[in-house]
């Protein structure tokens, strides 16, 4: 059943906010320390066991594939909710400040991107380009 | 017409899904006939959405974009966190674990710099444009790492509300910046690969400026950039009002 698979989502999504959330008590701020990201790796490992145990039929995994591919969508529809205006209204100091900071992020994502040099050997393999396209 | 506009006020969320993907399909032939496919329609379409957004707000002076309008009131729920969240976190079914232990370390590394680099670029600047008190100066450093960093460091050690409304703006610029400029620096910052885009997660930071940026690249890469960028807020609100801002104080105070 396709909900099989949107409820184990749902269900790592929960656990990650909630573990997410303690974390963020444990360290004294007021704020979700990698929530997501430990709703991804539970979701990976749950993934993992599932598929070795053959739990995971074609049509449970749709339940989440679903989700994943109507990630663009949701992130459109975020854009379009955001507070352009605000980020605009912070005047030069604002723009100055953001636009320095900007530069210099680049610019180290780029060193540390070439120092690891895979980009120009680096290639997907077949199977994930076959799942996007 | 106000039956239809009450219509699509009680569906709203439905509302928000047709008017999605009219504009996703709007951008898909922007995409294909203005830039001959080599702009991404993702990007041209998270870029939309930000113009979109941009007149909403001038048009109802809300803060949530195109939501405050009454029969778009659904693009709050679908692009909220809630929604974003369990999106983000699906696309990890995809997630190559080899990956991802391979890039553990220079995960990490890109999660620290991505914390101090802005920090004190930021912090600087401010010094430089008049903002030399260490209050100030930590709250608009904390802003150029994410909007939410930039409120909650400021409101932590007290600093005034214009500054704290300042600090918003500078994160907001940088998110909306990593949103439209990504797909169109990815070539210059090397992003290609699974391991570079957890490079750029620690780095840029910011959830949704790495999710849409990532988006309008290359969507394979989102999961690898957004399981890194996770951790920056988490770890941007830890360092901002404690170690950067002590550092600050003990230098400039």
């Amino acid at each position: 059943m396709i909900i099989y698979g949107t409820a184990i989502l749902a269900i790592c999504h929960l656990l990650g906010d909630y573990l997410g959330n303690t974390l963020g008590l444990l360290l004294g701020v007021k704020a979700n320390v990698g929530g997501v990201a430990i709703s991804m790796i539970l979701l990976i490992l749950a993934k993992e066991i599932l598929m070795k145990k053959g739990y995971l039929p074609q049509v449970t995994q749709f339940g989440v594939l679903y989700w994943s591919g109507m990630y663009i969508p949701i992130v459109v529809a975020m854009s379009a909710g955001q507070n352009v205006v605000a980020a605009l209204s912070g005047g030069m100091v604002g723009i100055i400040v953001a636009v320095t900071s900007l530069i210099g992020t680049v610019f180290v994502i780029r060193y540390l991107n070439r120092m690891s040099g895979d980009y120009e050997t680096y290639s997907w393999s077949i199977e994930a380009k076959e799942k996007t396209a | 017409m106000d039956a239809l506009i009450a219509v699509l006020s009680k569906n709203a969320l439905v509302t928000a899904l047709a008017v999605t993907g009219l504009m996703m399909f709007v951008s898909h032939l922007l995409s294909k006939y203005l830039t001959k496919g080599k702009l991404q329609s993702s990007a041209i379409a998270i870029t939309l959405g930000l113009g979109v957004a941009y007149f909403a707000g001038v048009y109802t002076q809300g803060t949530k974009g195109i939501s405050d309008i009454a029969i778009f009131s659904g693009f709050a729920l679908l692009g909220g966190a809630m929604i974003r969240d369990l999106a983000i976190a699906s696309t990890a079914f995809e997630v190559d674990v080899k990956e991802v232990k391979k890039a553990g370390k220079i995960g990490f590394v890109a999660l620290l710099l991505g914390c101090v680099v802005p920090f004190i670029i930021g912090a600087m600047i401010a010094w430089v444009m008049g903002y030399k008190d260490p209050v100030s100066m930590t709250t608009i450093g904390a802003g150029a790492m994410t909007y939410i960093v930039g409120p909650i460091t400021g409101t932590a050690i007290g600093a005034s509300s214009e500054v704290i409304a300042l600090s918003i703006a500078i994160g907001l610029i940088k998110s909306v910046f990593f949103m439209v400029g990504t797909p169109l620096l990815a070539k210059f910052m090397y992003l290609k690969s699974p391991r570079s885009a957890m490079v750029f997660g620690g780095l840029a930071g910011t959830t949704s400026g790495t999710a849409a940026g990532l988006a309008g690249t290359d969507v394979r890469l989102v999961p690898y950039g957004a399981l890194v960028a996770t951790f920056y807020t988490g770890l941007g609100c830890l360092l901002g009002p404690s170690v950067f801002f002590l550092t600050i104080n003990a230098l400039f105070g």
